[in-house]
């Protein structure tokens, strides 16, 4: 088991509205979890503190690997990734932008190609490697977003809305690459999704968003 | 008439035997106006990032001293540097009245606003999801502004080039502090400017016809990069 974490007492809230009240979970088996919950039930919120991307008001997020804490340095940072639910693409070629989390981590340029051309091929764009990203469709978007998380080999995984903004066709191409990535198994997936038939089909354990909780069901 | 046309004959004499004086004159202006442009784009770029990208006390007022720079009259800067590098001035110990150093200064100081504000104006229009593309990608804070700086990049190319073209065509702080001395502060524009008042058409108008042409080329470059950014975006 690699990177584990946990979230306890955590509380945030923007403009004094309280979105996050006193949630707590642990996050400690490789899998995926889906998260559902009403818009502005502050999954996204969870998701930008988990990432280390925000701190909470109060509480705490700690990483653990084998047991012990795993300081939040920029290490760990590189050991987590994060979705969005619209994809930030960069103006160069559909290959730049899936080595762009492999260059910034200074990998060699053979391993890059190989890495990258390996995740395109698992999200089903090696045939796109030369094209302008920003020629993409909001689907093949979506999907490049994907390639670009898992080329870097993420211990932990958010997924913010993978399939809020597709179509049909690409929701089950994107579904299909997530049933893929379970079956490696290696790392923890955390996906937020408002469709329960997604999320039955996908989580091996489902989580419910409520009143800033996180609960079980 | 006539001697307009006799003096563009004369003109295009002196470009197509490479008149060594005008050689001269052609290669002092492009080595002032591009050192003072690598000037003013090192200290430039650094500084439209930083007010594109970080929010600070006195961000916006820098920002709009940028913005009315840009329009600063060259005579005023010169006049200013002339006060400042003057025997009498407090810079007059340096010496460097009168020399390529202090015209390079000058055209620095011209080009830098123009660099930094539409740096700035280039930087700030870029996505936020740059940002935090990059952020969860793992990438550090410098990472993160290299990104940022490299997606708008054909902005600052046409920064760059909008300030190449002000300080190419810019004739009056650069007489003020180089004072136009044969050989070596005499550049292309300050020829012009004293040819004509010689009545030496000839080499004014062949000097007049490269400057059109340098322009003509930074113009056309402007263009093809706004062109080729636009259709990117």
């Amino acid at each position: 088991m690699g990177l584990a974490f946990t979230i306890s007492h955590v509380y945030k809230s923007y403009h004094g509205k309280p979105v996050l009240n006193d949630c707590s979970f642990s996050f400690e088996k490789s899998g995926t979890y889906i998260l559902t919950g009403p818009n502005g039930s502050g999954k996204s919120t969870f998701f930008r503190i988990c990432a280390l991307l925000e701190d909470p008001d109060r509480g705490d997020v700690n990483y653990l690997s084998e047991g012990s804490a795993v300081a939040k340095t920029i290490e760990l940072r590189r050991r987590i990734t994060l979705l969005l639910p619209r994809v930030g693409v960069f103006n160069t070629t559909v290959f730049k932008n899936v080595a762009y989390g492999l260059m910034i981590r200074g990998i060699n340029r053979d391993e890059m190609t190989e890495r990258g051309m390996k995740a395109l091929d698992f999200v089903g764009l090696k045939h796109k490697t030369n094209q302008k990203a920003l020629t993409l469709s909001s689907g093949e978007t979506q999907r490049l977003g994907i390639a670009r998380a898992i080329v870097i080999e993420p211990e932990i995984l958010f997924l913010d809305e993978p399939t809020a903004s597709v179509d049909l066709e690409n929701t089950e191409i994107i579904e299909d690459i997530i049933l893929k990535m379970k079956k490696i198994g290696k790392s923890i997936v955390v996906i937020t999704t408002h469709n329960m038939v997604q999320a039955e089909r996908l989580a091996d354990w489902l989580l419910l968003m409520k009143d800033g909780k996180i609960v079980q069901t | 008439m006539d001697a307009i046309i006799e003096g563009f004959g004369k003109a295009f004499f002196l470009i197509l035997h490479l008149d060594p004086e005008l050689l001269s004159i052609i290669l002092l202006s492009l080595k002032v106006s591009g050192t003072a442009l690598i000037v003013a784009t090192t200290l430039g770029l650094p500084l439209g990032a930083l007010t594109a990208l970080k929010h600070f006390p006195g961000r916006g007022f820098i920002i709009s001293v940028l913005n009315t720079s840009m329009g600063l009259p060259p005579v005023v800067v010169g006049l200013f540097l002339y006060l400042l590098l003057s025997r009498s001035g407090p810079l007059g110990f340096m010496a460097l009245l009168y020399t390529t150093l202090a015209m390079i200064v000058a055209q620095s100081i011209l080009a830098f606003p123009f660099v930094a504000a539409l740096s700035h104006s280039a930087i700030i229009k870029i996505d936020p999801l740059i940002k935090k593309a990059s952020l969860t990608l793992g990438a550090t804070s410098l990472q993160v502004t290299t990104a940022i700086v490299r997606e708008a990049r054909y902005g600052i190319m046409a920064a760059i080039i909008a300030a190449l073209g002000r300080v190419m065509a810019e004739v009056g702080a650069i007489l003020i502090v180089g004072g136009n001395i044969a050989g070596f502060t005499r550049v292309m524009t300050t020829t012009i400017a004293l040819e004509t008042d010689k009545g030496n058409f000839a080499l004014a108008l062949a000097l007049g016809i490269i400057l059109l042409m340098i322009s003509f080329v930074i113009n056309m470059a402007l263009y093809f990069i706004q062109k080729k950014g636009a259709l990117q975006t």
